[in-house]
């Protein structure tokens, strides 16, 4: 009895030497970055193996409005999990960017607030006192203009606005006023009302551009989806994958790497970019100033811009905003690259100014316009 | 031995305090009702009310109730009422019937139980998938449509009205009915088959026992159901705005937008004010509905 | 004259039996479609082939057992404190405070003119304060469903009560003697086990398919999961939406078999003591 007992006191305490000196050697092995919160880059926080280790004691990740099926977002959460071991809760997947700003508002300083936001370019800029600055390790890669200069907000990821449709169900789309013809009647539907979505809008301002509109003003647009109501061919459902896959909704005005997306229901998906009106979008990425795990979103950053995250958004479809870059260094995923849709001429993007218009008059428009 | 007038028993249990009084107890009663719907039910809706009188940036307003009176939420007030009305008296018709139809039979039977909890899901089941039920079924990919299409009966030959106000009744009626069997069943156990034997040794029909008999008892019941059809289809969101996604012809889709854009035309101020002209709404719906049941009460 | 009542009673049932045939057929035709076509569709492959895949993909998605043992434990929990909260309250109200009767009847029904995603934002500051001062987990969300379900338990119970005969029957329990927990528990209830148990099939319906309060709260329920698991492609999200449905029905048949079991035993007891005198007089 007495032996046994004995036994177990010393094995005890060979295991608790054994689980200080591990400790002990992980302490004094690397520093930890304790000011994560207000940490403006990597190397203010210690340098990247301080982040990773002050990331991994934190030990979770709030992310807010990441659908998996969003230009590959699923692969990348995994990726991030896999490669860290930090785990990641993923709330209100079909949330607008104004949702997820509606929610650092509200959850404030809580354990549930989410820690880093994507998106639009509208909401960013408008919410600018909830972020905190912040340089990801490859900083001087984005361009200036997609970038905010202290690191509040820089772009991610973007993509051109396309027609996506069902070859098998609909005839080939050449040009934006196909459409207007009769085989199309009761099958093409937008992505969301422009008066509340992103993508909504810049279609509206891409049938815009191919009516022979401008950027500056969204009427022509406005009046092109007019044209297609009265002839019968706008169906104002929702249009999801579902509505998609079951031919109620063959022809979608979405961004080409969610549209690219309904290639795995429909085999003869097809994206169509019109020459004429290339308007591309980029989303941004955003640090919660209160975020709860601020050293798991610095980590979650640097692993976005990593070569590794940027190729897994290319893998999506989507056109990572280091790309350029990535192309010269040889870096970028040449088979993903090759995939995207082929795109001739000048892309035309929005100015803020510009959105702000276009908002102004879709939200006095468009319900008359459709009704 | 009691005095004519007078209960045998005391129903009234008061215990006289100082002075005499009887201060009656009944009050403590419903304190744990009220405790409980104040913090969690009216501090909300105050919440929503009072911040119905500030801007997003915090300052004192009186404009977002003063844009209440918009156009587009004036049209959508419209559009709102009659959609819940009709789909509150269509619901409560065919739900009535479908009520009696289990009530008439075994009331242990399998039958019951079945049509009783099917009822239950689906009287909750609603939003995009209710949605893409009837787009997959009666849409215009549907297989019900296709059949029609090939047999020369082409329904959408004037437009998808599944995409309209009609075609949005139709599928509210598919939690509604539900709604109403579960909540009318309760009042229609109560009818007991003495009161049909009674009328008919007395010599009377069907029409009269319905018209006289069991008719006015049923009434309150029913007009009470009708409200809460009324309320549940009013402030539906998620079914409507996936069959039109456009136009927000809805006040729900109205709040949505205002709560949740994108785009830069988020009101959130402008969101509760519109909640407050929905409740607004319903409290008046309520004020009638409470004078209808006073009438009708004098019948019994 | 006995024998012309007989052949009316046989006319009377035999229509009545018709009306139900009819009524039964249309419904089942009504509501058996959409959902066919839904099964249909959850199992039509990317060719127009017939495959399980959507469905077995659902059992291999971790984070579901999670959110369905939160959700079933919450609808236990909201539906349980209904009762508590709302039987008490309404037989006392009948009983003792008519006057009160349109109040709680129109709080009951304010939880459903105010769209969920707004009365969600006046919860915001009680969730906030609850979150950090007692707890942040999900069963938080029992107290706004207890809100949520009011107006539906209510108009259940209120159809029941409204059956039977609340004051006879107390005066006649407190008259030999009863304790107001004798007259709620052992008289009353027992009296609207049916209006008790479809205002539960109610709640617990309504706590599986909520899903806008647990998702602008951040918070990981049944739906909310579903739609996460649904937008893997169309196909797994039809699946998920008719196995929700599925696994709701077959919880709501089951309790609706424990409240059956419980009535018969209740209501033989109650029709063998009211058998007695009456039976004895013939007409």
């Amino acid at each position: 009895m007495k032996f046994a007992r004995l036994t177990r006191h010393l094995g005890l305490a060979v295991v608790a030497f054994v689980v200080v000196t591990a400790c002990g050697s992980t302490s004094s092995g690397t520093a930890t970055c304790s000011t994560a919160k207000t940490a403006t880059s990597a190397s203010a926080c210690g340098g990247m193996d301080a982040l990773v280790a002050a990331a991994k004691a934190e030990g979770k990740l709030n992310v807010i409005a990441l659908p998996r099926d969003w230009a590959n977002y699923g692969a990348i959460l995994d990726g991030f999990t896999a490669k860290y071991g930090i785990a990641i809760t993923s709330d209100n997947p079909d949330g607008s960017s104004q949702d997820e700003v509606n929610a650092v508002q509200q959850l404030g300083t809580t354990s549930r607030a989410p820690d880093v936001l994507d998106v639009g370019m509208a909401v960013a800029l408008a919410n600018l006192t909830l972020f905190a600055p912040y340089k990801v390790a490859t900083w001087s890669d984005i361009l200036e203009t997609q970038k905010e200069p202290t690191g509040l907000w820089f772009q991610d990821y973007g993509g051109f606005m396309s027609i996506g449709y069902d070859s098998s169900k609909v005839p080939a789309i050449t040009t934006m006023d196909d459409l207007l013809k009769s085989n199309y009647r009761g099958k093409v539907a937008l992505n969301g009302n422009p008066k509340q979505a992103n993508a909504a809008l810049n279609g509206v301002m891409m049938a815009n551009l191919a009516s022979g509109g401008t950027l500056d003003d969204i009427s022509k647009g406005v009046d092109f989806f007019h044209r297609l109501k009265q002839a019968g061919t706008f169906v104002p459902v929702q249009a999801t994958t579902a509505t998609v896959k079951n031919g109620t909704t063959p022809v979608v005005f979405d961004w080409d790497y969610l549209s690219a997306a309904h290639g795995k229901d429909v085999p003869a998906w097809k994206v169509f970019v019109p020459n004429n009106a290339i308007l591309g979008g980029y989303y941004a990425q955003a640090i919660n100033k209160n975020a709860p795990h601020p050293a798991a979103a610095r980590l979650w950053e640097e692993y976005l811009y990593s070569d590794e995250g940027q190729n897994l958004w290319l893998k999506g479809l989507a056109r990572p905003v280091r790309q350029a870059a990535m192309e010269k260094s040889g870096k970028v995923d040449k088979t993903a690259a090759a995939a995207l849709p082929a795109v001739s001429g000048t892309p035309k993007f929005m100015s803020a100014d510009q959105a702000t218009a276009a908002k102004n008059y879709v939200v006095a428009h468009w319900d008359a316009a459709i009704s | 031995m009691t005095v004519a007038g007078t209960p045998a028993v005391a129903t009234r249990v008061g215990r006289p305090l100082l002075g005499g009084r009887r201060f009656s107890l009944d009050w403590v009663g419903v304190l744990p009702f009220f405790a409980y719907v104040g913090i969690f039910l009216l501090l909300p809706t105050a919440v929503v009310g009072i911040g119905a009188f500030f801007n997003a940036d915090g300052s004192f307003t009186l404009d977002n109730y003063a844009h209440l009176s918009r156009s587009y939420v004036f049209k959508a007030t419209i559009t709102t009422t009659l959609l819940s009305l009709v789909t509150a008296l269509g619901g409560a018709f065919f739900g009535a019937l479908l009520a009696y139809a289990i009530v008439t039979g075994n009331p242990h039977g399998m039958l019951r139980r079945l049509v009783v909890s099917a009822s239950g899901v689906l009287a909750q089941f609603g939003g995009v998938t209710l949605a893409f039920a009837f787009i997959a079924s009666i849409g215009s990919a549907g297989f019900v449509y296709l059949f029609a299409q090939s047999h020369g009966f082409d329904y959408y030959a004037h437009g998808i009205w599944l995409f309209e106000l009609s075609g949005v009744a139709l599928v509210y009626l598919y939690f509604q009915i539900p709604l109403m069997v579960l909540v009318f069943l309760p009042a229609l156990d109560g009818i007991k088959p003495q009161w049909r034997e009674a009328t008919e040794s007395l010599g009377g029909n069907t029409w009269h026992y319905w018209r006289y008999i069991a008719g006015p008892i049923l009434f309150p019941s029913f007009i009470g159901a009708v409200l809460l059809l009324f309320a549940n289809s009013f402030s539906a969101y998620a079914t409507v705005n996936a069959l039109i996604n456009q136009g927000s012809p809805v006040l729900s889709q109205q709040i949505a937008a205002a709560i949740s854009s994108e785009v830069g035309a988020a009101e959130p101020g402008f969101a509760k004010a519109i909640a407050i002209e929905m409740i607004v709404i319903v409290t008046v719906v309520t004020i009638l509905y409470t004078l209808l049941q006073r009438r009708t009460a004098r019948w019994l | 004259m006995a024998v012309a009542m007989r052949s009316v009673q046989r006319t009377r049932r035999i229509k009545l039996q018709v009306f139900r045939i009819i009524v039964f057929a249309l419904a089942a035709v009504f509501f058996l479609i959409p959902l066919a076509a839904m099964v249909e569709f959850s199992t039509r492959g990317i060719n127009g082939e017939r495959t399980l895949e959507y469905w077995t993909s659902i059992v291999q998605y971790p984070d579901m057992i999670k959110a369905i043992i939160a959700s079933v434990q919450l609808a236990l929990i909201t539906s349980v404190a209904m009762l508590v909260l709302l039987v008490p309250t309404m037989v006392w109200v009948r009983l003792k405070l008519p006057q009160l009767s349109r109040i709680v009847e129109f709080v009951c029904l304010l939880p459903l003119t105010i769209p969920a995603i707004v009365l969600v934002t006046g919860l915001f500051p009680m969730y906030i304060w609850l979150g950090t001062n007692v707890s942040d987990s999900i069963l938080t969300l029992a107290f706004a469903y207890v809100v949520l379900v009011l107006p539906y338990c209510y108009r259940a119970i209120d159809a029941g009560l409204g059956a039977i005969d609340v004051k006879t029957l107390s005066e006649a329990a407190r008259s030999l003697g009863a304790s107001w927990l004798t007259v709620m528990w052992r008289v009353i209830v027992p009296n609207i086990s049916n209006a008790i148990l479809n205002a539960t099939l109610l709640s617990v319906a309504l706590v599986l398919g909520e899903y806008t309060v647990a998702n602008v709260l951040l918070y990981s329920n049944l739906q909310v999961e579903l739609v996460h698991l649904g937008r893997a492609n169309a196909g797994v999200s039809i699946a998920v939406a008719v196995a929700s449905l599925m696994f709701a029905f077959v919880l709501l048949v089951g309790i609706a078999f424990v409240g059956g079991r419980r009535r018969r035993t209740q209501s033989e007891a109650v029709t063998n003591l009211g058998k007695g005198p009456v039976q004895g007089s013939a007409g």
